[in-house]
C-alpha cells in the first residue's frame, strides 16, 4: 500500500524533480518543422503514418482488384501483384500501425496523461520522428527505383526474397526495404526511450503507476516490448542486407539457380524465421496492447462507468506483453519443428488467451447498466470488441498445431490476421480520433460524416474479412495473383467479386473521414473544455487544445484514479483526477 | 533461441520486481488524496533510467546477435574460430579502458579535476586504440582467408564487431560531449561521468560474451553445465 495522506491540503510533498520548462522554439525551422513540443511531433509521426497508409489503402485496391477480377486488369502482372502484397502489409504493420500508436497516440497522451510537460528527452523526440520519416521516403523511394519494390512478401523470407525470381530481390528494391527498417528501427528506439523514461520519471506528484489511465499503461507496457523486439528485426536486416550486398551466407544456402550455381552456401533461412517471428509475434501486441488501453478508456468515459477489474486489466496487459516473447514459433508450424516444440508453442499460444479474454469481459461488465452514449468513439469502441473477439477466436483455431497446418498459408489466415490486427485496431484508432480530436483542434468532428463512415467501415470490414474465412477452408491460398484457372469452384470466384466491391467501398469512405477532418478544422463545432466530462488529467489543461509546456505555471497534483465516473454523492458526474475536493466512497457502495 | 529468451527472462525479473514494488496490488478506486511516494523509481535521476533503458536494448541486440550464432553452430559446417591475436590484445584495452573511466569516477567524487580529466583522456584513449586492435584483427583475418564471406564464424565476427564498434563510437561521442563540461569542474561533469562508465562496463561485458560465444567458449561452458547437472 502506498502512503495516501488523509488531508490533501497539508499532505503534497514538494516535487523531487525540479520543474523545467521544455525547450522553447526561438524561429520558423525550430517551431514548424523540428518542433521539440510532443504534440506537434505526435501531430507529425500522424501525418506521416496516415500519408504512407494512404498508399498502403490504395495498394489494397489494386490487390482486391486483381484477385475479384482475374485478368481484367493488363497492369497488374503477377510481379506487380506480389510487390503491392508486401508493400501493403510492412506499411501497415509497421510504418502505419506502430507509428500512428506510438509515436502519434504515445507523444500526445503520454506527457498530458501523466502531468508532464514534455518528454524527457525532447531533442531525442524530434530526432526520432525524422529517422522515422526518412524511412518512410526511402521505402517510399522503392516504388520509383529500377524493378520497383521488393515482392518478396512482408515477411522478407529468405532465400526468395534475394534471389532473380523475386521483384526487386536482386535490384534495388530488398535493399531499400531492408535499409527503410533499419532506419525505422533506429528512430523508434529514440522515441520508445522518450516514452518509456517519461513515464517512468516524468509522472506528476499523486501519478501512482496504478493511477495511470490505461492508454498509458497499454502504450508503456507495448513501448517496452517494441524496445525488446524490434531489436530482432534490427539484427535480421543487417544480416539479409550482408547476404544481398556483401555475399555472406547468414541465412542462404547452396542454391542452383537458372542452371547456375551461386555463391551461397550453408546458411539457414529458418535462423530468419526464429528472428523475423521473435519481432514479429510482439508486433502483433505492441499494436493490440494500446488499442486495449485506449479502448479501455473510451468505454469508460462515454459509459460514464469505472472501468470494471482496472487491477486484472492493468495485470492483464503485462501479462500478454511477457507471454507474447515465448510464442513467436506458431508462426512457423510448417517449418518443419519438433513436435515437442510445436506442442510448447501451441500451449504459450492458447494461455494468452486467458488474459485476453479477462479483458473482454471487463470491458463488457464496465458496458453493463452503464449509461451508455452511443458516441462516435464508443460506436467504434464497441466495433472494436466485436471485430477484436472475432478475429482473436479463428486466432484459437490457428494456434493449434493440427489445426494450423491445413490451414497455413491460405484465405483463412488472411482474413484472421486482417480481423486481429487489422480492423480491430484500425477501430480503435478512429474511435481515439473521434475522441480525442476536440482536444487537439478545440473543434468536434462532424457526428453525422463520423456516423456514416463508421457503418460503412464496421459493416464493410466484415463483408470483406468474414466471407474470406470461407474462401480459405476450401482451400485458396494466400499470395497467388490469380486461382480462377485452378481446382476452387465458382462460387469463390464470386464471393471474391463481392470482397473486391466491399474493399472499394469502405476504403471510399476513408476518404469520407478525411473529409470530416479538413472540413471539421475549419468549421467544426467549438468543442469548449472538456466535452466528454473525461475524468483523465489531459483534459484538464488551462488552455484547450493544450499549449507549450501543457499545464500554465504549476503541475498538476493527482488525488485520485482516472475512472471517478457516476460516484455516489459527487456533485458532477464525474471527479477529475486533480480534484481535490470530493472524496470518493466507493467502500461504501454494495 | 536461449540466450536471447535468458534476457528476456532477466528482463521480466527486473520488470517485475519493480513493478510489484512500485505497488501494482493496489486498490486504486479506494485511495483518494495526494500520494507522498515519489513518482520517479527509487529517486533516479532520468538520465540513469534512460541509459538504463538503452542498455536493455543494445543487450538485447546482442544477446539476438549471440543467439543468431549459437543457432548456427548447429549446422555442419561451422568449425570453430581462429582469432588473430591481436583480438586479446584489443580486449585487455578494452578492459584497460573501462578502468580508466572507473578511475575517473573516483577521481570526480575526490573532486580532483585534473585527474578526472587525464583518467577520461586514458580512457578515451584506449578505447580508440581498442578500435584500432579491431580494425588490424580485421585486415589479418582478412589476410588469412578468413575474410567476410569465407566461412560462416568469420561473418559472424565481422558482424558483430562492427555492431559493437558503432555502439563504442557512439559512447565516444558522448564522452568527448562530456570532456567539454569539464571546465566548469570536477562537480558538473560527474553524473556524466558516471553514465559514460555504466556504458563502457556494458560494452566490456558484451565483448566478452560475444567472444565467448564466437569461439565455442560458451556452448563448451554449456555443456559441462549440462553434463554435471544431468
Amino acid at each position: 500500500m502506498s502512503s495516501v495522506s488523509e488531508d490533501p491540503d497539508t499532505g503534497i510533498p514538494p516535487a523531487e524533480v525540479p520543474d523545467l520548462p521544455p525547450p522553447h522554439a526561438h524561429g520558423f525551422w525550430s517551431r514548424w518543422v523540428f518542433s521539440q513540443d510532443a504534440k506537434y511531433i505526435a501531430l507529425q509521426y500522424s501525418g506521416t503514418a496516415i500519408a504512407i497508409g494512404l498508399v498502403a489503402l490504395v495498394l489494397s485496391w489494386l490487390i482486391r482488384m486483381q484477385l475479384g477480377f482475374p485478368g481484367v486488369f493488363d497492369f497488374i502482372s503477377a510481379e506487380a501483384y506480389y510487390q503491392f502484397i508486401t508493400m501493403h502489409g510492412m506499411i501497415m504493420v509497421v510504418y502505419l500501425l506502430t507509428a500512428i500508436f506510438l509515436g502519434g497516440f504515445g507523444n500526445y497522451l503520454i506527457p498530458l496523461m501523466v502531468g508532464a510537460r514534455d518528454m524527457v528527452f525532447p531533442f531525442v523526440n524530434m530526432l526520432s520522428f525524422w529517422v522515422y520519416f526518412l524511412a518512410v521516403v526511402v521505402l517510399a523511394a522503392s516504388f520509383f527505383a529500377p524493378g520497383g519494390p521488393t515482392g518478396a512478401g512482408w515477411t522478407l523470407y529468405p532465400p526468395q526474397a534475394i534471389l532473380s525470381g523475386t521483384p526487386g530481390g536482386t535490384q534495388w528494391g530488398i535493399v531499400l526495404m531492408l535499409v527503410s527498417l533499419i532506419l525505422f528501427i533506429i528512430g523508434f528506439t529514440m522515441g520508445g526511450l522518450n516514452y518509456a523514461v517519461t513515464v517512468l520519471q516524468a509522472r506528476t506528484r499523486g501519478m501512482t503507476l496504478m493511477r495511470m489511465p490505461l492508454t498509458i499503461w497499454g502504450i508503456f507496457t507495448a513501448t517496452v516490448m517494441a524496445l525488446l523486439a524490434f531489436p530482432a528485426l534490427f539484427v535480421a536486416s543487417v544480416m539479409m542486407l550482408f547476404d544481398r550486398l556483401l555475399g555472406t551466407s547468414f541465412f542462404m544456402p547452396a542454391l542452383v539457380e537458372m542452371g547456375e550455381q551461386l555463391s551461397y552456401g550453408g546458411g539457414s533461412p529458418i535462423v530468419f524465421q526464429h528472428l523475423f517471428w521473435f519481432f514479429g509475434h510482439p508486433e502483433v501486441y505492441i499494436v493490440a496492447l494500446p488499442a486495449f488501453g485506449i479502448v479501455s478508456d473510451l468505454i469508460a468515459v462515454h459509459a460514464r462507468k469505472n472501468i470494471f477489474g482496472y487491477r486484472m486489466m492493468v495485470w492483464a496487459i503485462v501479462i500478454i506483453g511477457a507471454l507474447s516473447f515465448i510464442v513467436w514459433a506458431h508462426h512457423m508450424y510448417v517449418s518443419g519443428m519438433h513436435p515437442y516444440f510445436g506442442f510448447f508453442f501451441a500451449t504459450t499460444t492458447l494461455i494468452i488467451a486467458v488474459p485476453t479474454a479477462l479483458k473482454v469481459y471487463n470491458w463488457i461488465l464496465t458496458l453493463w447498466r452503464g449509461d451508455i452514449h452511443l458516441t462516435l468513439p464508443m460506436l467504434f469502441a464497441l466495433g472494436f470488441i466485436v471485430t477484436f473477439l472475432n478475429g482473436g477466436l479463428t486466432g484459437l483455431f490457428l494456434g493449434n498445431v493440427v489445426v494450423d497446418v491445413p490451414l497455413s498459408d491460405t484465405m483463412f489466415v488472411v482474413a484472421h490476421f486482417h480481423m486481429v490486427m487489422g480492423v480491430a485496431p484500425i477501430m480503435v484508432i478512429y474511435g481515439a480520433i473521434y475522441h480525442w480530436f476536440p482536444l487537439i483542434s478545440g473543434r468536434m468532428l462532424s457526428h453525422r460524416l463520423g456516423l456514416i463512415h463508421f457503418w460503412v467501415t464496421f459493416i464493410g470490414a466484415y463483408a470483406i474479412f468474414f466471407p474470406m474465412h470461407y474462401v480459405g477452408l476450401v482451400g485458396v491460398p494466400r499470395r497467388y495473383p490469380d486461382i480462377s484457372a485452378s481446382f476452387v469452384p465458382d462460387s469463390v470466384a464470386t464471393l471474391n467479386a463481392f470482397i473486391t466491391v466491399a474493399a472499394l467501398t469502405v476504403g471510399a469512405a476513408q476518404m469520407l473521414f478525411l473529409f470530416n477532418v479538413a472540413w471539421s478544422l475549419a468549421r467544426g463545432r467549438k468543442a469548449g473544455h472538456n466535452p466528454w466530462r473525461a475524468a483523465s488529467l489531459e483534459w484538464q489543461t488551462p488552455e484547450v487544445p493544450p499549449r507549450h509546456g501543457n499545464w500554465g505555471d504549476e503541475l498538476p497534483v493527482v488525488y485520485r484514479w482516472a475512472y471517478d465516473y457516476s460516484v455516489p454523492g459527487a456533485p458532477r458526474d464525474y471527479i477529475a483526477q486533480d480534484d481535490p475536493g470530493h472524496r470518493a466512497s466507493w467502500s461504501h457502495v454494495p | 533461441m536461449s540466450i536471447v529468451l535468458g534476457f528476456v527472462a532477466l528482463v521480466a525479473v527486473i520488470a517485475l520486481t519493480w513493478l510489484w514494488r512500485q505497488g501494482v496490488a493496489e486498490r486504486p478506486w479506494l485511495e483518494t488524496g495526494a500520494v507522498t511516494r515519489s513518482p520517479s523509481p527509487g529517486g533516479q535521476p532520468t538520465g540513469r533510467t534512460g541509459l538504463g533503458v538503452f542498455l536493455i536494448v543494445a543487450g538485447g541486440l546482442f544477446a539476438l546477435a549471440g543467439s543468431a550464432v549459437t543457432m548456427r553452430m548447429g549446422y555442419a559446417d561451422w568449425f570453430e574460430m581462429r582469432l588473430p591475436r591481436v583480438v586479446w590484445a584489443g580486449t585487455a584495452l578494452l578492459a584497460l579502458s573501462s578502468l580508466a573511466l572507473q578511475a575517473a569516477v573516483f577521481a570526480a567524487r575526490r573532486g580532483d579535476g585534473p585527474g578526472l580529466a587525464s583518467w577520461i583522456g586514458a580512457g578515451a584513449a584506449s578505447m580508440a586504440a581498442f578500435l584500432l586492435a579491431q580494425g588490424l584483427a580485421w585486415a589479418r583475418m582478412a589476410e588469412t582467408g578468413q575474410g567476410l564471406a569465407a566461412t560462416p564464424g568469420a561473418s559472424f565476427f565481422y558482424l558483430i564487431s562492427g555492431l559493437h564498434g558503432l555502439h563504442i563510437l557512439g559512447g565516444l561521442v558522448a564522452l568527448a560531449r562530456v570532456a567539454t563540461r569539464l571546465r566548469r569542474g570536477p562537480g558538473a561533469a560527474a553524473p556524466a561521468v558516471a553514465l559514460c562508465t555504466i556504458y563502457w562496463h556494458f560494452l566490456l561485458i558484451v565483448w566478452i560474451a560475444m567472444l565467448a560465444i564466437l569461439t565455442g567458449w560458451a556452448s563448451d561452458a554449456a555443456a559441462l553445465c549440462r553434463a554435471i547437472l544431468s
